[in-house]
């Protein structure tokens, strides 16, 4: 049995946050945020939450770790450059572009879940409407959820809002604390996760840095 | 036993008549085959009924010889014209009174034979053995060996380049597809059937579909990883020809696979899982039949400062060791790119204040820029923009451009 991959590697804590912890190895702990295998897990976040960050830090770890995983981009906005800056073997990443099309994603999804071997896959429907998010049946998320307990991948959805009802076995929010300039600089975003479903613990602060 | 066939000028039909009785074949020279009958005295009974089945189904005036070595039935082939059948113990005698120029020796040691007067098979065997070693060394021993029926060797079997492919002239042309698909499983089953029979595997499949009315109709598959799971490549098939049927009725039909060695991998017990390249590759193909090509595989970054500067690859297939731990292991902020740029009304006033497109409104409460970035000016896909990173009033983080040369303003996209 693979472990489940471990947020705690990926989630430094700041100092600079009240609620932040100094040790990193105690993130885990604090909010229990260990991105299980074979399970389907919610990252919901808004426009400049951090929650990209969080997904290509996930991706680079179990690219790293030799696995292969795969993102199902439904508006193609993931951008390679920043994802080798973050340090993802892109060669083992597999990289579906729907163009827009919700329907075609859900299929790609359905199908990369199903096929095994994946390390974990991401399906990435931020930027989606509101509407159309609706409009996607809970039956289909039931079918991904049935397919990556079949196939052991960690199935990860990203998006402003996801309304999978009870197929998330973690649902883990991120929003946006501050965002860190410098004099002429972009520094990066200061976010704050939270494990939303049987939740109750306080969220814990990280950075996203630019380089 | 091994028996041999020995007809000048005729080759492929003896090869046509060898491959009916044995896998095992030597072509020992152009006029001579010889191969490997063990084991055909089951099927057709004393060697002398193999012998008469083989002048049967050969048609035509051959030699044929079987014997218990291939080099005697060689020999016998050669010298003894219709069916000689030589016993094991009767090889010497049986090739004693043939002329020593059937050996097959070198030239210079027949011009020796004849000057000691040695002409005939008995002869060369009778001479006593130390003595042609002394003079002829192990070779001449070894031709001796030969020559009393005694040597013994394996066959050096023929590399044949074996033609997998099936075809079918229809009698009426079909219009559908599904009719072509189960003709295509029938001709996949027979031609993986054969590939494994003989541990080979294939890496490209080749369809000619010759249309009524149109011109051919080629599909070329080139699989990342050799297979002969008939089911993934009869899927692979179904989905390029869906994708891209054929434009009128289809009159005939060739169907080519390419043998090569199987792909054999040991695994490694603590590697991590990886999805099987059969697999996979007819996933992807499900996936490439909606979205396209160009849209699926594994980005490769290029050197270059261009925005969006990357090329699709295939891919990988087999995952390679895991890489080191990063020594900053922090989150890094992303980039989320609008393809294309999303064309935007911005006011300025010496940096930007207000902001309309169709992804970003609103009062800008931060920027950070300019940073000016051009290059490939001698190319048409030239860029000379002026970079803005700002924050919404909402928080939101875009990056925006001035294009220079047009002096249009675009969103390319937001930082998250």
């Amino acid at each position: 049995m693979r472990p489940a991959l471990a947020l705690a590697n990926t989630f430094p804590a700041t100092a600079a946050s009240p609620q932040a912890t100094h040790d990193p190895a105690s993130i885990s702990t604090c909010l229990g945020v260990n991105i299980p295998r074979a399970a389907f897990t919610e990252l919901i976040g808004g426009v400049s939450s951090g929650r990209t960050g969080v997904l290509l830090a996930l991706l680079q770890q179990v690219t790293r770790q030799g696995e292969f995983c795969a993102l199902v981009d439904v508006q193609d906005m993931f951008d390679p450059a920043t994802a080798a800056a973050a340090g993802i073997e892109l060669s083992r990443l597999l990289w579906v572009r729907c163009g827009g099309n919700v329907d075609h994603a859900l299929k790609a999804t359905d199908l990369l879940v199903r096929a095994g071997g994946f390390g974990m896959v991401a399906l990435d429907v931020s930027s989606v409407s509101a509407a159309t998010i609706r409009r996607i049946p809970v039956a289909a998320w039931f079918r991904l959820r049935h397919g990556a307990e079949h196939s052991g991948a960690a199935l990860v959805v990203t998006g402003e809002r996801i309304e999978a009802g009870s197929c998330a076995r973690l649902q883990l929010g991120v929003h946006r604390k501050e965002v860190l300039w410098s004099a002429k600089l972009l520094r990066g975003i200061r976010s704050i996760a939270e494990r939303r479903k049987w939740g109750g613990r306080e969220g814990v602060c990280f950075d996203s840095r630019a380089r | 036993m091994f028996a041999s066939i020995h007809a000048p000028g005729n080759l492929p039909i003896l090869l046509d008549c060898a491959r009916r009785f044995s896998p095992l074949i030597e072509i020992t020279s152009p006029e001579t085959v010889t191969f490997d009958i063990r084991g055909l005295g089951r099927v057709y009974g004393e060697p002398g009924k193999i012998a008469r089945e083989i002048e049967r189904l050969i048609g035509l005036p051959a030699h044929i010889a079987i014997a218990a070595n291939p080099d005697t039935a060689v020999c016998a082939a050669r010298g003894i014209a219709g069916i000689c059948v030589i016993s094991a113990g009767e090889e010497g005698r049986a090739l004693s009174a043939l002329s020593l120029h059937l050996l097959g020796c070198p030239p210079q040691m027949g011009e020796l034979f004849d000057l000691w007067g040695i002409r005939t098979f008995g002869q060369f065997a009778a001479l006593p053995t130390a003595g042609i070693a002394a003079r002829l060394g192990e070779e001449g021993v070894d031709w001796q060996r030969v020559a009393r029926g005694s040597a013994r060797r394996q066959l050096r079997l023929m590399e044949e380049k074996i033609d997998y492919s099936r075809e079918m002239e229809l009698e009426d042309p079909i219009p559908l597809l599904e009719p072509l698909f189960f003709l295509l499983a029938r001709f996949l089953f027979e031609l993986c059937t054969e590939l494994t029979a003989r541990s080979l595997a294939t890496n490209e499949i080749g369809l000619r579909l010759s249309l009524e009315k149109e011109a051919e109709h080629v599909v070329t598959l080139r699989l990342p990883a050799p297979m002969t799971d008939q089911k993934a490549l009869l899927k692979l098939l179904e989905l390029e020809l869906s994708g891209r049927p054929p434009g009128a009725a289809i009159r005939k039909i060739r169907l080519t696979l390419e043998a090569v060695k199987p792909r054999i991998v040991q695994e490694d017990f603590f590697a991590p899982a990886y999805p099987s390249p059969e697999k996979l590759e007819v996933t992807i193909a499900r996936i490439r039949h909606f979205v396209g090509a160009e849209n699926i595989g594994s980005p490769r970054v290029l050197d270059t400062h261009r925005p969006d500067g990357f090329v699709m690859g295939a891919a990988a297939q087999r995952p390679t060791s895991a890489l080191p731990a990063l020594r900053e292991n922090l989150v890094r902020m992303a980039f989320r790119r609008f393809r294309p740029p999303q064309k935007a009304h911005v006011i300025t006033e010496q940096q930007p204040v207000h902001i309309t497109s169709a992804v970003a409104r609103g009062a800008v409460g931060i920027a950070k820029g300019p940073w000016f970035t051009s290059g490939n000016w001698w190319r048409t896909d030239a860029w000379n923009r002026e970079e803005w990173d700002i924050a919404l009033r909402s928080g939101a983080l875009y990056r925006i451009f001035r294009d220079l040369r047009s002096e249009a303003w675009f969103v390319e996209g937001n930082y998250d």
